[in-house]
This record gives structure tokens, sequence and C-alpha cells, in this order.
């Protein structure tokens, strides 16, 4: 990264895109990108389960290797960039996070959905005592407007929050409601707390919200490589990365490394399954059903033998958050037999 | 047979919500409720309904009334210790609400007989009270290699207490789920939901099974649900569980009763009907 860039990355190919494989990252797959986004110059590179730490269970999946193996993997390799994790409160405990700073994490991104802000202030304390940059991910975005998660956001940076993130776990925010939101967060926040934006691509916007974000001040961008992510994929690094040098904005990161790592690597030994917009995804975004339920989605599907959309649909008249992945079993168990009454 | 004299101490939501459900209960006479904020909305209605009230807290209710049998602690972590100092002191019961966890963990209808005499008993968190009594009923006739539990409760319902220390709440209820759920390994989640209108308690518990029959899985977990139905109305069955490949997934909503809570508050209502499930049965042994 450049001394002039005010932007900082945030790759989450290895924390969100984990979700898209079914939280199996090998460690030698973490190896070879963790150290290619270290050489392209990322500020940090998110690492662990897709459902934060700890997240390792039967509602959310079990991994392949436990989140403190892959830490130290990433931390192993890289040079210059921060290693980053997740944490849900609810989920995952000061134990976890405890054991992450052990094998080599240095920032903390403490998720609640956003109404629920507050529930994360004990996390982000904690990170802070054990020496780690907090940041907090306001999830579900699409359920406050900018007044609420300007509000949000001014709570979680009293209580230490040194960057407070936009997180469209859906996919379901337009470009306008994120150029809105970023503004008054930017606004409420002191100029020392930065916004960022973390996307998903369910309404094939991600790319265009995270551009317009930093138009608005937002310094922090979520991005994936190939835009491995759940749902339709996260934020694509190399491509958001060429529309803002294409804005004249100096990203500080290396295009052809990231390009190179993205089809060599990701596309050609990782991603199992397209990540794109298609009828699943799309839908995740219309009915703003989190882009982590997709698999769980496929599965419950399949069981039961119902069209996946009609479970998404459900779901999102239930107004489920983040987290709930039992939901989709709920839901399906009762479309198939039949005390489920609507449509 | 004398009534048991219990006292309340707390007027928030649990204590309030603890005077219906008292008054209700045959066995307990209600003889003084302590608060420590005068404008409080609980104390006012407890001092209406002709109890002998204080705002000067556990202290002085002490010293205002005699012959207290049981307390119901509803104040908050950092107030129990010294509470049930007090308590202990003139060996008056003690049930406690808040999460601090000094008493033994109880689920009234799994362990309450084995701390018939404690005298002070902790109900852990509204989690453990939903899914413990799943867990255990599953692990009398199979084997249980491991528990999860994942309770959604409503933003609304969601005090200070839990906000403040969701660590505590999720390594409690996984903690109760194996000592007292008798699974070996165990973990527990919580998620708040912020929907409005606001969603009933809903427990999902996953549970890893040796060998069984499917059938006597389904009858236990009916079993259990009633047990608890017994003294929480509005605790029932989602879906018929599933069973497949060695994993048993059941899911339970909790309805509130109504009282002072409101009817979607299932995992307030669990806790103050589990307090006095166990009053109650205080007063059956000394009856």
């Amino acid at each position: 990264m450049s001394a002039a860039s005010p932007l900082r990355v945030v790759d989450t190919t290895l924390r969100d895109g984990s979700h898209a494989i079914a939280h199996q990252y090998a460690v030698e797959e973490v190896e070879t990108i963790a150290a290619g986004l270290d050489h392209a110059g990322v500020w940090a590179v998110a690492v662990g389960h897709g459902d934060g730490l700890g997240a390792s269970s039967i509602q959310y999946g079990r991994p392949r290797h436990p989140d403190r193996e892959l830490i130290a993997a990433a931390a192993a390799v890289a040079r210059r960039a921060r290693i980053a994790v997740a944490i849900l409160p609810g989920i995952g405990t000061r134990a976890d996070l405890e054991d992450a700073r052990d094998a080599g994490a240095s920032v903390v991104r403490v998720s609640t959905v956003c109404t629920e802000a507050d529930i994360g202030l004990q996390h982000l304390r904690l990170a802070r005592d054990l020496g780690m940059t907090a940041h907090t991910h306001l999830n579900t975005a699409h359920l406050l407007g900018p007044s609420g998660l300007a509000e949000a956001a001014r709570v979680v940076a009293e209580a230490g929050s040194e960057g407070v993130f936009i997180v469209d776990s859906a996919g379901a925010l337009l470009t306008d409601d994120v150029r809105r939101a970023v503004a008054a967060m930017r606004a409420a926040l002191p100029p020392e707390v930065e916004v960022g934006i973390h996307e998903h691509n369910n309404l094939s916007l991600a790319v265009a919200n995270s551009a317009a974000a930093v138009e608005e001040g937002a310094t922090l961008v979520d991005t994936a490589l190939a835009g491995l992510g759940a749902g339709a994929g996260n934020c694509q690094t190399e491509a958001l990365v060429a529309v803002l040098e294409r804005m004249g904005i100096d990203t500080g990161v290396d295009l052809w490394t990231l390009q190179d790592l993205a089809d060599e690597v990701v596309r050609a030994r990782v991603m199992q399954r397209p990540i794109t917009v298609d009828r699943l995804t799309a839908t995740m975004g219309f009915a703003a059903v989190p882009a982590s339920y997709l698999l769980h989605v496929v599965r419950a599907a399949d069981r039961f033998a119902l069209d996946p959309r009609r479970i998404i649909v459900e779901l999102g008249e239930r107004k489920v958050v983040v987290g709930q992945e039992d939901m989709i079993l709920d839901v399906a168990a009762e479309m198939a037999t039949g005390r489920h009454r609507s449509a | 047979m004398p009534a048991l004299r219990v006292a309340i101490v707390g007027t928030g939501n649990i204590g309030t919500d603890l005077m219906a459900k008292v008054e209700r209960t045959p066995d307990l006479e209600l003889v003084g409720v302590a608060g420590i904020d005068p404008a409080s909305s609980g104390l006012r209605r407890a001092r209406e309904r002709g109890y002998a009230v204080t705002h000067d807290g556990l202290d002085d209710l002490l010293e205002r009334v005699d012959g207290i049998d049981l307390a119901f602690d509803a104040t908050s972590a950092a107030a129990h210790p010294r509470h049930a100092r007090l308590l202990a002191d003139r060996g008056i019961m003690s049930i406690d609400l808040t999460p601090a966890g000094l008493g033994p963990p109880v689920v009234p209808p799994v362990n309450v007989a084995a701390h018939r005499d404690a005298p002070e008993v902790s109900l852990v968190t509204c989690g453990a009270q939903a899914t413990v009594p799943i867990v255990a009923a599953v692990g009398g006739i199979a084997d249980v290699a491991y528990a999860e539990t994942v309770s959604t409760i409503s933003s609304r319902s969601a005090g200070p207490g839990t906000r403040q220390n969701i660590d505590e709440f999720t390594t409690a209820t996984a903690d109760a789920l194996e000592a007292i759920g008798g699974a070996p390994s165990a973990k527990a989640i919580i998620i708040l939901n912020p929907a409005d209108p606001p969603i009933l308690m809903r427990n999902t518990v996953y549970l890893d099974v040796g060998p069984h029959e499917p059938e006597a899985i389904e009858a236990a977990v009916a079993e259990a649900v009633s047990g608890v139905a017994a003294y929480v109305p509005g605790y029932r069955l989602g879906s018929r569980p599933l069973i497949a490949d060695g994993r048993v997934t059941v899911m339970v909503e909790v309805e509130g009763a109504g009282d002072h809570l409101p009817a979607y508050a299932g995992n307030l209502d669990i806790m103050t009907s589990a307090a006095v499930r166990v009053a109650a049965l205080r007063a059956e042994d000394r009856g």
C-alpha cells in the first residue's frame, strides 16, 4: 500500500469466501492466497470460518481446519499485511478471540446485527484489552436507514471501535442507500474513526456500491478475489481496484498480482460453484435474506424436495438476520409437511 | 398448611412479572418487595397491591419484614452476591434469576430434586431453561455425544443484563448443557432478532446421538416438552423433530403468559415461571 493512499483494502477471500466452499479451505490454499495478497499490498487479510471465530458448529458447518490453524498459516506468510478475524457476539467468545490473537490475528471485526450494536461492546473492549485493532461490522444493514446506522456507529465508536463497516449481508442495498448511509456515518463520527463498506453482489451492485461508498468517504473496503464469498459473492477485489484506479483513486495495491491470484488460484483451484447472480442469489438480494444462507438453503431444498426460492422468499418474510441458519430447516420442514399455509 | 412466605428483590420487568405469578400460586404468599428506585413502576404496583415495599433495597426490607422463607433475586449479577450473603445469614432460601451463577444451576424438570435443600439455586439462562430438558430427555434413551443449541429471542425482550454480558450467556448455557443436560461436550448460540412484530423465543437443539429408536426419541422429546409446559404453558414443539443419520434436531418455541411481560418475551417468562416452580416445590416439601 502506498503511503499516499487513504484507502485500506481488507481482502476477505479467506473468511467470507469460506462460505462459498462450506468452510473447507486447505492450509496450502490459505498460504498461497495470503502470500499473494500480502505481495499485492492489501492492508489486511481476513481469515477464518465464514461465520466468525468459534462458529464451527452444526448450525454453521464444520471447517476442515480450526480457525487457529488457518490464522497461523496466513500470519506466517504475511510480511506487511495484518491478519483480520471476525467475531459474532452470541457465537464466538473471549476464549476464541484470545486463541486468534495468539495465532497471529491483530485486527478484529466485531459483527452484530446493525440494530443490536450494543451487544458488541463487550467484545470491542476485549479486543482492545488484547491489543488488537477493533472494528465493527454492522451486519444485515438493510434493516436500518442512514440515521439508524449513523447512531449505531456512534455507539460503537464511543466504545473504541476504530472503524465501522456497513455490512450488506443480504446484498439488498441500492447504491443510493449506500451513499446516504456512508455520508450520515461520516457526519456522525469523529474524523479518526473510519467508515467501511462490505458488499454482497446478489443484486449485481457490489462493485458499484463499494465505489460509491469510497466516493462518499469510506476508507475501508472489504473485497474478495473473484468475488469468492457468500451468496453471489463479495465485492470483487480486482474489479474494484480497476474501477477505483479509473476514478483516479490511488488504491496502493497491485492490480496484476490480484488478477493472477483471482484467476490462477481462486477460480482454478478453490471455487466449487460459480459465484454469480443466478435465480437463487438474486432472490436472496430481492427478498433481503443473508447471503451466508445459500448453501444451507440448497441442502434443505434437496432434503425436502422444495424450490429453494420458495424457502428464500419465506425467510425474507420472516425477517431473518445473520446467524439464524436453523430457520432454514424449520421453514423447509414446515413447507414440506404442509403446516405452512401461504402460497 | 401455611403458605411459604416469599419476597421479591428487584422491581424491574422480571420482578413485576414474578409478582403476578406468585399471586397465582396457592402455596406462596408474597410478603415484601424490595427495589432501589422510588420511581419504579413495579414498586408502585406492589404498593398499590398492599405489599410491604421499600426503595432502600433488600437490607431495609429485612429490617421491616419478619419471617421471610424465600426470596427471588431479580436484580443484577453485580448486586446478587451481596444479596445472597444477606439472605443466607438469615437462613432465607434464595432463587437467583440474575446471571451471577453462584448457587447450583437448576432446571426444574431435570435436577430440582438434587438441590431441594440448597440454600440458594441459580436459574442459569433462559436458553438453558428452554433446551436442557430436551438434551436430558434424549440423553436418557440414547448416547448423546454432542449438544448444540441456538436460542433466538426478540431484541425487545433482551435487557441490559443479556446485552452487556452476551459471552457469559453463551458459556453459562453451554456449561448447563453439559453439567445438567449430560452432554459430554456442548455449544450454545444466542441470536437477537429485531423483527416487528416481535418474534416468539425459539430454540433449536441439535444432538449427535448413538444408536437409537427414532420413535423412542420422539416420545422422550414429547414427554420433556409436556414436562416444561406444565409450568410454562406456552412452551411447545415447533416442527416435528428431525431424526436422521445420527442427528436429532428439535425445535421449540416459547410464548409467554403475558402477565407483565408481553407474550413474545417467552425467554423472560420461562425464567420467572421456573423460579416460581422451584418455590412451589419448596412449599410442597415443607408441607
